[in-house]
């Protein structure tokens, strides 16, 4: 709580704008990478929402921001299958093509079409309008092994320490 | 009293792989299995590639990057490649270097396109150490504001790529297959193709960046010498490469897409 504080007090002191399209439910200042309630995340920096039945699975804005501008995105389609730890997808920012993995087992339900003609919206909405694919769980204790949010904005803060 | 070899003691090793002349798809096709099926790190040099060849990045669209119509007349070869970004025409001139690594081969080096890039810039500003105002701009490799060196990358969930082509020296009328890529970096300020790029070899000579290459990469890897047939049998003959030769068909659909 201090630290989203401090971060907020320097945001508005630099004159930052904090603005989204919906206010997330917890979030740091966007000086630093945001991350949501309610999500559970991998160390490969994927992000997963499950809602009942369905998952929806995207990449987090701490991702997003090391990635660069999005300039397309690989999808797979409805009907095939993911598997935990292993790649579906990739985003392609200028120069480099990145895997994206799935932080889960099962099938896939869904997939956001609007990423073909707006791949921005990996970068401008990392968890919301830019969410890659919805998936029905077939192994949902899997959801277990992921880390929340104030484990995974450890995770972020330490890997960005280290470099 | 023998004073032993202590400069490598430490470092990560890294397989140094040299060829000359090594077709351009063949080199894509080791890169791509040794980055998805390999866990050590490697260093690919090819002095050059056989044909002049068109290698479009992994989501290229030929209409919008080619002049088709020409390409098809004079039957150049177009190939997409595994890897991100743009399009580049590649023939002897073309010298390619290529590192494939591990994610902690690299220490303090977050496995993300930015500093892989900005650590490559580091390693070539030992090569071209007060020659020609080298420097990595935007994701060139320039000599002042005239590109020599084009990059590309793929990012895995534990490894990465890494790969540059050099125009060591180039052939003025191969780049007329090139058309100006609607996304280009704002250095390049509308130049012509021909204004834009550079050749090397009014630099450097071409073994000497070779070595001078290598010698960096030592600096950083203890370098062990691999040739191609010692890990032939390595290579999993299961594994199907993603870089491949566009056809005719493919290339005259797109022109047809374009007119309509």
């Amino acid at each position: 709580m201090a630290l989203r504080m401090w971060a907020s007090t320097t945001a508005n002191a630099l004159k930052i704008s904090c603005a989204t399209t919906k206010a997330p439910v917890f979030s740091l200042s966007r000086c630093f990478s945001t991350v949501l309630d309610g999500l559970k995340y991998a160390e490969s920096h994927e992000w997963v929402k499950h809602e009942g039945p369905v998952a929806t699975i995207g990449i987090t804005d701490h991702a997003q921001d090391h990635l660069g501008e999005v300039v397309f995105v690989e999808l797979p389609e409805p009907g095939g299958s993911v598997s935990k730890g292993k790649g579906f997808g990739a985003v392609e920012s200028v120069k480099a093509t990145s895997d994206v993995n799935s932080p889960i087992s099962g099938e896939i339900v869904e997939v956001n079409s609007k990423l073909t003609e707006t791949p921005g919206l990996i970068n401008s909405s990392p968890y919301e309008g830019g969410w890659m694919i919805k998936v029905k769980p077939s192994s949902p204790s899997e959801l277990e092994s992921l880390m929340g949010p104030k484990e995974y904005t450890k995770f972020c803060e330490e890997e960005d320490a280290s470099h | 009293m023998l004073v032993p070899q202590t400069k490598n003691i430490g470092l990560p090793l890294m397989n140094l792989m040299r060829f000359k002349g090594l077709p351009i798809l063949q080199q894509l096709h080791i890169e791509e299995q040794l980055l998805r099926t390999s866990s050590e790190n490697w260093c690919i040099v090819n002095d050059g590639t056989n044909d002049p060849t068109v290698v479009m990045g992994v989501l290229g669209k030929p209409a919008e990057l080619l002049e088709i119509e020409s390409v098809l007349d004079d039957q150049v070869p177009v190939i997409r490649r595994f890897t991100g970004g743009g399009t580049v025409i590649v023939d002897h001139g073309t010298v390619f270097v290529t590192f494939i690594c591990n994610k902690e081969a690299v220490p303090n080096l977050q496995p993300y396109p930015r500093p892989i890039m900005s650590w490559s810039s580091s390693l070539y500003s030992k090569v071209f150490q007060g020659i020609g105002d080298f420097h990595l701009r935007e994701n060139d490799y320039v000599f002042g504001n005239h590109k020599f060196g084009g990059n590309a990358q793929s990012i895995t969930k534990n490894r990465w790529i890494h790969h540059t082509s050099f125009l060591w020296d180039f052939n003025v009328q191969n780049m007329s297959y090139l058309k100006h890529p609607k996304r280009a970096p704002a250095y390049r300020s509308a130049r012509s193709h021909l204004d834009f790029i550079c050749r090397m070899k009014d630099y450097m000579p071409r073994s000497t960046f070779m070595d001078k290459t290598v010698e960096a990469t030592e600096t950083q890897f203890s370098l062990r010498p691999i040739q191609l047939e010692a890990i032939r049998t390595c290579l999993e003959a299961e594994f199907c490469p993603s870089s491949r030769f566009l056809t005719n068909e493919e290339l005259e659909a797109a022109a047809v897409a374009l007119q309509s």
